[in-house]
This record gives structure tokens, sequence and C-alpha cells, in this order.
């Protein structure tokens, strides 16, 4: 079994090791030894047990667990145990006024009938649409401000600040500001597009436009955010990378294209993850913006519909299954992510 | 952690890098540019709350006559909206605060002492990482995922009601089940962040002192105690402010678990987002002057913080 893992460690590991552990006779033989030594001189069970426990964990594993197992398993029931249960939910038929599921009869209806369910593509559609729209606007708008808020501005903290404040304010808060700047008769977007002889245009009411008018609002919230992740990986860069640069001869727009640029992989990576997330949580910025369940036509996404079906419509079971979806995509967004991090050792 | 010190310390290694920048580009037509489009980028970020916060102060008049980022003037000028929006939203503030607090402060311990057992200790280092993996995608995870039985949870399996049926006898609601309940949850779901943002710093203070303090026979809870614990100060201040603005900012779990916002129990967001909408159509300056009291405690948070907010984001 030891040994197993050992080999399976190996694989999915090939830099890591254990190479930062002070105990380096690691190996199966001197867990033979110690279970040796331990039957020796007969330390009675538990002392065993622990010496074991120590030898195959490592000399503090059994101390320190009282640090860490508690929140860890109070976390992993309301995070890993719910995603389960939720699971097995959407595996019912739970709706209605109903107390608790019933468990007896589990089937996938619930994913066959969102298949089949038109609100259903158009929400994925619209959320796949959000998600990729929002973080590469976002991270665009965040590295352009974070390069020219790091060429040694004066002021510098101010722009800052200023960039990073609608992050600091609920969706509940800005969706008011938005609805206002949106709206039809008064708002500022039709008096600027005015000015170029534009619209007015609908910019909730008309569904070809209200998702981008939602992402453009989003995009403005978090776009410090980004900005912020950016500059601390500009900051990491060493000033001779654009010595270098400028020793050769490169114009200033050719030297962060081909020499800056390409060592912000990491900012970009765990930003765009960051971001992806609070984009699949824009549930409460279209809640708030309408103050209900339905969000306008156009832009309902699966983290509305998800709790529109659940708590408006009482479809418990299917509620269930289109979270069960949406899980899924964010693991496939988190999975690789926390791969890639593993293998970094930045864990 | 380099960045980190780049960022904060500002004065020395920022200076270098700050002159061999202004030297790639010595054109002042360039640099007039670049402030130019520093304070337009300014103003947008800052004209959505400007045109909220002058909307607040305007009649109903003055709103359709009025461009939406001018000030009112003197005749459309009027405190009555925020009058009105205090009035609705203050018993929201007050519940907002009595489960934004605790869920802070206990989640903000509770994360330190995990990032604790997690970095500090020897123990081996792949284990580690593996429950840092399942910590770590916990901040991910799309809440809607685990509402369902969120609400089983506490409405079939956890009848807090009844245990605290003590408290109701004494006068109070018994809907303030609702602010127990987000508190443990707020905790629940927090860990995770909190536990990434000690770690970050754990990880990078000094291993010598702990090693000798262990190799004298000190133990991990004295360690904790008495080195790790008084030099967390710094980054509690980021772990608190970052989770304070989070739980105060949720909207999604105080629907689920208190759910109407007539409710006595009834945070400020709930409130908030019904507030100003009537059969009538909508007033605006009632909403924004609800919005810019709702915002009050984040916003002070933030331009009191404001660079502990942003190490909290970017970690």
């Amino acid at each position: 079994m030891l040994d197993f893992y050992r080999r399976l460690h190996r694989a999915i590991s090939p830099t890591s090791g254990d190479g930062d552990e002070p105990r380096t006779d690691g190996g199966v033989v001197s867990d033979g030894a110690a279970a040796n030594a331990g039957s020796g001189d007969d330390p009675g069970p538990i002392a065993r047990l622990s010496a074991a426990v120590d030898d195959r964990f490592g000399s503090d594993f059994a101390e320190s667990s009282i640090f860490w197992l508690p929140p860890f398993l109070l976390m992993g029931l309301f995070v890993y145990g719910a995603v389960i249960w939720n699971l097995l939910i959407s595996l019912t038929d739970y709706q209605g006024f109903a107390n608790a599921p019933d468990y007896s009869d589990l089937d996938f209806e619930m994913y066959t009938r969102a298949l089949a369910d038109s609100g259903f593509i158009d929400a994925a559609v619209n959320t796949l649409i959000l998600l990729i729209a929002f973080t590469a606007g976002t991270l665009a708008v965040g590295l352009v401000l974070a390069i020219l808020i790091d060429r040694g501005i004066r002021f510098e903290n101010t722009f800052r600040t200023i960039y990073l404040l609608p992050m600091s304010l609920s969706f509940v808060v800005t969706a008011q500001f938005w609805l206002w700047i949106y709206n039809y008769n008064n708002g500022i977007a039709n008096s600027v597009i005015g000015v170029f002889g534009l619209g007015p245009v609908s910019w909730l009411g008309n569904q070809a436009v209200v998702l981008y008018a939602v992402i453009f609002a989003l995009m403005w919230q978090f776009s410090g955010y980004a900005m912020v992740v950016y500059l601390a990986g500009l900051r990491a860069i060493p000033d001779e990378h654009y010595e270098a640069a400028k020793v050769d001869g490169a114009s200033t727009l050719k030297m962060y294209w081909r020499v800056i640029i390409p060592q912000l992989k990491g900012a970009t990576i765990s930003a765009a993850v960051v971001l992806m997330v609070f984009g699949m949580k824009a549930f409460d910025f279209l809640y708030s913006l309408v103050g209900g369940y339905r969000p306008p036509n156009g832009a309902d996404i699966l983290a509305t519909k998800m709790v529109r079906e659940a708590y408006s419509n009482s479809q418990w079971a299917y509620g269930a299954a289109i979270a069960i979806v949406l899980f899924g995509m964010a693991l496939a967004v988190i999975g690789p992510y926390l791969v890639y991090e593993y293998r970094r050792n930045n864990l | 952690m380099t960045d980190d010190e780049l960022r904060t310390d500002g004065s020395g290694a920022t200076a270098r890098a700050t002159g061999i920048r202004r030297t790639l580009d010595r054109l002042t037509v360039e640099d007039l540019a670049l402030y130019v489009v520093l304070v337009l980028a300014a103003g947008f970020y800052l004209v959505p709350i400007e045109s909220g916060l002058v909307t607040s102060f305007k009649t109903g008049t003055a709103i359709i006559e009025t461009a939406p980022f001018a000030p009112p003037g003197a005749s459309g000028f009027t405190f009555e909206k925020w009058r009105t929006a205090i009035d609705a939203l203050l018993r929201g503030m007050g519940n907002s605060l009595l489960y934004a607090v605790p869920a802070t402060i206990i989640s903000a311990l509770i994360g330190s002492v995990t990032a604790y057992g997690l970095t500090i200790p020897n123990w081996k280092a792949s284990y580690k990482a593996l429950v840092l993996a399942l910590i770590i995608a916990g901040i991910f995870i799309p809440y809607q995922a685990v509402l369902v039985p969120l609400t089983q949870f506490w409405s079939q399996w956890v009848q807090l009601g009844d245990a605290l049926s003590f408290v109701w006898a004494l006068g109070i609601d018994d809907d303030y089940v609702g602010i127990v309940e987000l508190v443990i949850t707020h905790v629940a779901y927090g860990i995770p962040i909190c536990t990434l943002l000690f770690r970050t710093y754990y990880k990078t203070m000094s291993d010598e002192m702990m090693e000798s303090a262990r190799l004298d026979g000190a133990s991990l809870r004295r360690v904790y105690r008495r080195i790790v614990l008084p030099l967390s100060g710094p980054m509690f201040a980021v772990v608190l402010i970052y989770q304070f603005t989070q739980i105060w900012n949720d909207l999604l779990f105080t629907l689920v678990i208190v759910s109407t916002e007539s409710s006595p129990a009834a945070p400020v967001v709930l409130i908030l987002a019904g507030l100003g909408t009537s059969m009538e159509g909508q007033d605006f300056a009632l909403r924004m002057a609800g919005a810019f009291f709702a915002a009050l405690p984040t916003l002070a948070v933030y331009i009191l913080f404001g660079d502990e907010f942003a190490e909290g984001v970017a970690a």
C-alpha cells in the first residue's frame, strides 16, 4: 500500500518528491525498522500506533492535527459533504413543499430534463460567454492599468486606490449604480453614446445587449483586482530585464510585448481563475439588478437559474442538478489550476 | 514575498526601478499622455459612484431635469431620500453587524490556527499539499453547489431554533436564529481563504526561532502562542478587512438562510436589493441613498485600510 502510494506520488509530482522534508531516510525499509523497534521494547499499543503514525506522516503529524484537523473537518462537511449531498439530491425528484427528498428512487431524470430545457441551454451558453468575455476583458484592462501605474508615476497610491475602489463594494450596491447608468431616459450610458449621435439603447431591455452590459459593469468592478495582481507580478520582474531590452534597442511597446508580458504567465493564471469564479458568482449582481429571481431576459446564467428553480419554483432536485453542472464547470477551471500550483510547489 | 516587499516598502528598490523606467522614455509628451490616460481611467471608475452620490440628494424633478452626474442645484437638493433610506436600512445594518463581526473574527482566528498547523509543524509535505489542495479548492466552489443541502441542513437536520429556545424566551425574535446560522455558515466557508492568506504569510517566517524553541522542548501550542501569534498582527489586519468586506457584501447566503426582507433579522443587503422598487416604477434617488448607506462600513474600511485590502485581494 505504502509502496503504491509512493509510486503514485512520484508519478504525479516529478519535481517535488520529499526534498523539503528534513527526514531523508524515507523509504519502506525504515518503516519496517521502526515497527520492529516498537515491538522490541513493547511500549504499549497507543505509543506504538503513534510511533507508526509519526513515521508515516512525519514527526509532528499527530501533535499538529489538533490545529488543522477540526477546521478542516468543519470546512469539509460544509463544502465537500454538501456537494456530495447536493449530487444525491439532484438524483431524486425532490420538489414542492416536502420537507426532505426521498432518497430511495435515484435516477438521472433531472439531467435529461436540463438538456431538453432550452432555458438551461441558454443559461449555460450565457455563463460561458460571461466567463470568457468578462475574464479576458478584465485581464486586458487590468494589465494596461498595471503597466501604466508601474511606469514610475506620481500619486501611484491614489490611482491604485481609486481603481480598486469598486472591488470593495457589494454587488448589491454596484447593481444599483449600474441600474441608474443604464436607465433608458436619464442614464449616463445613453447620454455618453448620444454625444456620438448614437442610441438611445435599452441596455437592460434588449436581449442582444443586456449580457454585455452586465459584463461591462462587472469589468468595471473587478479590473482593479486584475491590476493589483499584475502589479505584483510586474514588481517581481528584475530590473535587469528592462535594462537588457533597453540596451538591445527595443521600443517600449516591443519590450513589454516580448520581454515583460511573457513573464506574467503566473499572475495571469491566478487572476483568471479568481475572475472566473467571481463571474460564476455574478448571481448577486443580477438578483439586485431586478430585485428578484428572474434576471433581465437574455442575461440568465446558470447561477441565477439554479437559485430561481430551487428557491422560487421549489424545483429542488432540478436546481441541485443545475448546481452540479455549475460545479463541474468550476472544477474544470480549478482542477488544472491546483495541479499547476502543486507542480510549481506553490501550495 | 519579494513582490510584497517591493510593493509595501516603496522606497529603496522601487525608487531604483522608477529611475530606470523613467529613463526609458524621457519624452514629456508621453508622460503627459500617460497622466491623461490615468486620470480618464480614474474618471471611469469614479463616475458611477459619483453619479450615484449626487443622485441620492436629488428631488424627483431634479432627477429628470439635471444630467445624471451633475450636482442637483439648490432647488433640487433634498435629504429626504437619505432619511427614508436610513429608516429602512438601519435595522438591517444592525443585523449585518451582528453576524459579520463575529463571523469575521472567528474565521480569522480559525484560519490562523489552521494555517499554522499546515505550515510550521514538521510533517510530510506531500500530505500537507493534499490537505491544502482540498482547502484551497474550497475557496473556488460556486456556492450554488451547496445551497440546497445547506437549506436542508439548517431547516431539517440541525434545528438550531429549538436548541436556542432559551434565547427566544428572553423576548428575542426567533428569526434571529438566522443570524446564528449565518455566523456558522460564513465561518465554515471562510476557513479556506483565511487559511490561504495566513499560510502565504507563515511560509515566509524564519524557521530558526521556532526550530530552536522546538529543540528546547516547547510544544506546538506553545510555539504558536509565544512566537507565531504575536507575529501575525499584520496578517490579521489583512484577513479581518478582507473577510469583513466579503461577509458584509454577501447576498446569496442571507437570501437562502434569512430569505425575506420583512424578517426582523433581515441583513442590510437583503433589504437594499428590494429598496425603491414599487408599482409606479423605480425611485433611483432612494436606491442610490440606500446603496451608499449600506456601503458605508465597507467604504470606511477601504478608505482607512486600503493597503491591507489590496494585499488581501492580491494573495
